[in-house]
């Protein structure tokens, strides 16, 4: 976008996004129109605004009360000890606590303006636009070209084979496979595995890559190869993380959210809760709250 | 404490007890019979099948001894106990053919849909419920199938369409209709359990680039689960290859050489279970001829097992 641009051609253009949003996330979206709000969006500028968010399974609270802005083109980390909901929560901006038949979303959960739990807004478009990898690699039992085409070929994107060429060298994965794309996926290392993943989720143009402890399963080197990838990656997509690690969130995100987990009077009922939220350097060299220092240098947790 | 001061003391644990024996206090003689008593279980199925295929080979080389292999295997008529005895085999072989491909036709669809519903699509509750009642089917003594096919199905289906059974109540398609309700549960069962056994991390994975419900069924876990699939299609399709009291009470007893689900047909094990509860001597050609028929209808279950376990291991997708 534009830096030095008039103040009412900033605003149309953002009501014109929200409405491609909108209209994104609504069912009778045409594959061929979609096109990725995130082309033109400025660094920061919010993507989800979360507004007093809580998610139960079972009744059980898992997380309460978390509002916080995400901004585009960031790496913006969750970190928590054990059981401080943070999955869950990243879990709510793409909708995959649908898959959970006892869960509850509460408060709002806004993306690009639109409320993610909204009565127009079906599940399986908001996930075509915000992408997830996981804690373990889940490559498909295919060989590596079909993983990276599973997603284009289903979704009805065209270039396919362009498009997964072009997945993998974006996940610096390219070159280590180019010469062996029809073996199976299960043959790579864990660390390819996960760039795999990741080159799976971009193949199919999203908006958002949300990755939940990507690197738990990996060995040092190939974390770093992934930390190294997504500092490439917000170029061009915004990320939200999850890590157990915090010198990992340090080094990588630029805002970072702890969360912990409280516990009620009785003991019995325990839930994840947001303590503070800011720029990264400041929760870790000055945060404002004394349970996010005793976290961060390593005094609790 | 001082770190040399602990080393000390590990040192000196146990020193004064004298050492544990290592040898064992009894011989174990348990271990011995158990293992005595594993490997007869498992010689006793082998002999059992060596004993069968035994007993199925000496009469039928009597059997050859006396037909040609031409006049056996030929389209001419099957009358093996009439005088004089003709003996075109494919007459029963596509008797066979014809109630297993009708079963198969109606069982695969349905066990198959109903195993993508019971184990992607049915909630926790419902599949408790449904579950078990699909596998009761499966617990039915065929004989009340064959039973169910000629007093309800034939004439359901003759009401239906009329002039479509050439020989109420007797017809290879109610048959093999009766004949595919048997084996839903087989396909259904097994292939949900395969489907259920595929990891649900690929399942997300495939959610996560925003493919629907359908599309994560027959894209990633039917792929992931087509050993399972596949085998419980084989062991189905045993089922029905090898049903005799469907076939004996609703296909008829015509030896027709057609694969019209309206006409009456006899199939192999139809005709071995007729004659052999017959009043017939051993020795005679009409004896042998059991056997011979045995033989034809156990190669071509075998040599089905053998191409469906090359096929499982050509398109298996391995996950871990």
């Amino acid at each position: 976008m534009n830096s030095n641009g008039e103040e009412g051609k900033v605003e149309s253009q953002m009501t014109a996004k929200k409405k491609s949003t909108e209209k994104a996330l609504s069912r009778k979206i045409e594959v061929a129109e979609r096109r990725l709000p995130s082309a033109s969006e400025a660094v920061g500028e919010p993507v989800f605004g979360l507004e007093g968010v809580g998610v139960s399974y079972g009744g059980k609270v898992a997380v309460r009360d978390v509002s916080m802005t995400i901004g585009a083109k960031e790496i913006t980390a969750l970190i928590g000890p054990s059981g401080c909901g943070k999955s869950t929560l990243l879990r709510c901006l793409n909708r995959m606590n649908d898959l959970v038949p006892s869960a509850e979303v509460f408060g709002k959960c806004l993306y690009h303006g639109t409320d993610l739990y909204g009565p127009e807004v079906d599940p399986v478009e908001v996930r075509k636009l915000i992408g997830m990898v996981f804690q373990k690699p889940n490559p498909f039992p295919k060989s590596i070209y079909d993983n990276i085409a599973f997603g284009p070929k289903v979704l009805g994107l065209p270039d396919v084979e362009e498009r997964v060429e072009r997945a993998l060298r974006s996940a610096a994965l390219w070159d280590e496979v180019k010469d062996r794309l029809d073996d199976n996926a299960y043959g790579m290392s864990g660390g390819q595995q996960q760039r795999l993943c990741i080159a799976r989720c971009i193949a199919v143009d999203p908006d958002v890559i949300l990755m939940d402890e990507p690197c738990s399963a990996l060995d040092p080197i190939s974390s770093g190869k992934i930390e190294d990838l997504m500092l490439e990656l917000k170029e061009d997509f915004s990320i939200v993380i999850v890590t157990h690690n915090m010198q990992q969130a340090a080094r990588v995100s630029d805002k970072t959210a702890f969360l912990i987990v409280e516990l009620d009077s009785t003991e019995e009922n325990r839930w994840g809760q947001l303590v503070e939220y800011d720029e990264t350097e400041k929760i870790f060299t000055n945060p404002a709250d004394s349970r996010t220092e005793d976290y961060v240098t390593g005094k609790v947790g | 404490m001082e770190a040399r001061d602990a080393l000390e003391m590990a040192r000196g644990i146990g020193a004064d007890k004298p050492p544990r024996s290592l040898r064992s206090s009894s011989p174990r003689y348990g271990e011995k019979v158990i293992k005595y008593v594993l490997v007869a279980c498992a010689v006793l199925s082998v002999l059992t099948t060596t004993a069968i295929v035994v007993s199925l080979l000496v009469p039928t080389i009597g059997f050859f001894e006396q037909v040609s292999f031409g006049d056996f295997f030929s389209t001419e008529s099957w009358a093996p106990n009439l005088e004089p005895p003709s003996f075109g085999v494919f007459n029963i072989i596509v008797g066979t053919l014809s109630t297993t491909l009708w079963g198969l036709l109606v069982a695969i669809p349905v066990g198959f849909l109903s195993a993508i519903y019971l184990s992607e699509y049915a909630s926790k509750r419902v599949r408790k419920v449904v579950k078990p009642i699909l596998e009761v089917l499966a617990g039915i003594p065929t004989v009340a199938f064959g039973v169910f096919a000629v007093t309800f199905l034939s004439p359901l289906v003759g009401d239906a369409v009329p002039g479509f059974i050439k020989t109420p109540p007797f017809a290879a398609g109610i048959a093999g209709l009766a004949i595919g309700l048997m084996i839903v549960p087989i396909i259904s069962s097994i292939s949900d359990d395969a489907m259920r056994a595929v990891p649900g991390g690929l399942r997300e994975g495939a959610y996560a680039l925003g493919a629907g419900k359908f599309t994560v069924s027959t894209r990633v876990v039917v792929p992931a689960a087509i050993s399972g699939i596949v085998a419980s299609i084989v062991l189905a399709t045993s089922r029905a290859l090898g049903e005799t009291m469907i076939v004996l009470l609703a296909a008829g007893k015509s030896p027709n050489l057609t694969l019209d689900p309206g006409a009456s047909v006899q199939t192999m094990t139809a005709f071995i279970g007729t004659t052999a509860t017959g009043d017939i001597a051993t020795g005679t050609i009409s004896y042998d001829t059991i056997f011979a028929v045995g033989v034809v209808l156990f190669v071509m279950t075998l040599v089905m097992n053998m191409i469906s376990i090359r096929l499982v291991r050509k398109f298996r997708e391995v996950y871990e």
